[in-house]
């Protein structure tokens, strides 16, 4: 009997002769942290994507809120709650920090987005600056995406996943690129404000300082199989883990 | 009041042009009615600009409003300026419907050649139909305007202003369209179409309401051009055609709507008087134009606005 808010099942995903995703069975209970640890290739990102629709999985069943969600496109699973951050940022870079934030309030408003109501309308612009606020990057509303750092575009691709009403949260990989004193302000910044509206997060990450001090549990990737599942010292001391994924105790 | 500037830039706008009619000859004034005219095919080319794709093919609208307007008028006897408009902006939004959907999978070279390719077999279809003129084409009369039946310069000054209340009216619904959720929908997709999925819009939803707009918006120019020139023939259709609207598009650039009409007008009055005084060679002063234009000015007319915008501030 299934009780995770995302039930994953004999999922299976392969690319001509390399198997991706080898039957990755997991149960993501509501409001959890997960971290997805495993050398690069190892499947973590192929997990993700299949997940969120980038890639469909050639069998198996990804179950959210009941339903199965396996095959359907990106903007489908968006709109039920489950929302992504990536590896390089997603922004648009003609548009400015605060424009970045309308487009997706516009997206995830109650409403269809509209074809007469202004985008730069005055309650609009309240709720872009205030989740860019809550991410602590409002200072930079006016500034256009070339111009930040790897950190703040990081926030902004996270605060634009978090627009809508979010349910889970995969972040992908969501240190890399940041300068490493920023790191965990970010992660503490990200967590906690994902943490206070009761996302479910699911984070692939390679720093084990941050998979320890973030996690609930920690999924472990090797060649396509999920090598263990278990709580972060349990998983980290594993010495398959350590093995075939940190290459030595943490 | 919402869009209460783009009302009341409407309205100084209107008044402005439609003064125009009390000075200007009748040459000049039939030359800017057939430059916003061809403006308006060119605004729904900038529609879709924004969303990072060129359409090389919007003849194939300017050319299916002519015909549609002289067909009606011809095998009806309509000659209501405003039913004729209705008609032809009707019958394009239907043939946009049928496209837009199927081209709104395409990006880049792909979707300017296969609109392009709707265009060119639009034209040679006409071409062949000597039934409908085949390459003569057909001629119209002049049209009237909800009973009334001007000639000589009212009916130049009516249709110009009709022209300029239209243009005016569309242009403004353009620039709310530009301003809306949608439209900043449009401009985020052109940067980063991955992003805007995972946000939960359909990318070709948007690409569709983009081309049918264009295709509402070339219907009508073409419906227009024929009332003023009396006349349309395949030429309508034929790539040189679309390719001069993509000219005023990229000339205009995608930041500002009055920025298009002034583009056409320029290209107008550029073509008029470069094939007056050197005949043989005025394709080649419009080549340099657009040259210097491109390298000087990569953002288009607009960027101009923009920038005067901006130094204000």
């Amino acid at each position: 009997m299934s009780t995770g808010l995302l039930e994953v099942r004999d999922v299976q995903k392969s690319f001509g002769a390399v198997t991706a995703a080898k039957d990755i069975s997991v149960s993501v209970p509501k409001g959890a942290v997960y971290s997805l640890i495993g050398t690069n290739g190892a499947g973590k990102t192929t997990f993700v994507n299949m997940v969120t629709g980038y890639i469909k999985p050639d069998s198996g069943v990804i179950n959210f809120g009941g339903q199965n969600i396996a095959g359907l496109a990106p903007r489908q699973i968006t709109r039920l709650g489950i929302h992504r951050s990536f590896q390089i940022a997603q922004l648009c870079n003609e548009l400015t920090v605060e424009e970045n934030m309308l487009v997706a309030g516009a997206i995830h408003g109650t409403t269809k987005p509209s074809f007469l109501r202004p985008a730069h309308d005055k309650s609009a612009r309240e709720r872009a600056i205030a989740t860019l606020e809550r991410f602590n990057i409002a200072e930079h509303r006016n500034r256009l995406i070339p111009e930040l750092s790897g950190g703040v575009k990081k926030l902004l691709d996270i605060a634009m996943a978090m627009a809508g009403e979010t349910q889970i949260m995969l972040l992908d990989e969501p240190t890399s690129g940041v300068a490493a004193d920023e790191k965990f302000p970010i992660m503490d910044l990200v967590i906690n404000a994902l943490k206070a509206e009761g996302v479910t997060v699911i984070f692939v990450e390679h720093d084990m300082d941050i998979v320890t001090r973030y996690s609930e549990r920690v999924l472990a990737f090797y060649d396509g199989q999920i090598i263990a599942d278990d709580a972060p010292d349990e998983v980290l001391s594993d010495p398959e883990v350590q093995r075939y994924v940190t290459g030595g105790p943490a | 009041m919402m869009h209460l500037p783009v009302y009341v830039s409407a309205i100084i706008a209107f008044v402005l042009l439609a003064a125009g009619s009390l000075v200007l000859p009748d040459w000049a004034m039939f030359l800017f009615a057939m430059a916003l005219a061809k403006g308006l095919v060119c605004l729904g080319i900038v529609g879709m600009m924004r969303g990072g794709v060129v359409s090389f093919g919007q003849g194939l609208y300017y050319c299916l409003g002519a015909y549609t307007a002289t067909l009606v008028a011809n095998s009806f006897g309509v000659s209501d300026i405003f039913l004729l408009t209705l008609i032809s902006a009707a019958v394009c939004l239907a043939v946009g419907l049928v496209f837009g959907p199927l081209l709104s999978s395409y990006r880049g070279i792909f979707f300017a050649m296969l609109s392009l390719a709707l265009s060119m077999v639009l034209y040679g279809t006409l071409s062949k139909m000597s039934f409908i003129g085949g390459t003569d084409g057909l001629n119209i009369g002049a049209p009237t305007f909800l009973g009334w039946a001007p000639e000589g310069r009212p009916l130049q000054t009516a249709l110009y202003i009709y022209v300029v209340a239209i243009v005016v009216i569309a242009g403004a619904l353009m620039r709310i369209y530009f301003d809306s959720e949608q439209g900043l929908i449009t401009l985020a997709m052109r940067d980063n179409e991955l992003r805007v999925e995972y946000l939960g819009a359909s990318v070709r939803h948007v690409m569709t309401y983009n081309y049918v707009f264009g295709a509402l918006l070339g219907g009508i120019g073409g419906t227009i051009a024929v009332l003023a020139l009396g006349h349309v023939d395949p030429e309508f259709a034929f790539w040189t055609t679309s390719g001069e609207f993509v000219f005023v598009a990229i000339l205009a650039g995608y930041l500002s709507v009055p920025a298009v009409f002034v583009a056409a007008i320029i290209l107008e009055l550029v073509r008029s008087f470069s094939n007056l005084y050197f005949p043989n060679t005025w394709q080649l002063a419009l080549g340099i134009f657009l040259l210097i234009v491109i390298v000087a000015l990569p953002g288009g007319l607009g960027s101009l606005i923009k920038r005067s915008k901006e130094t204000d501030t």
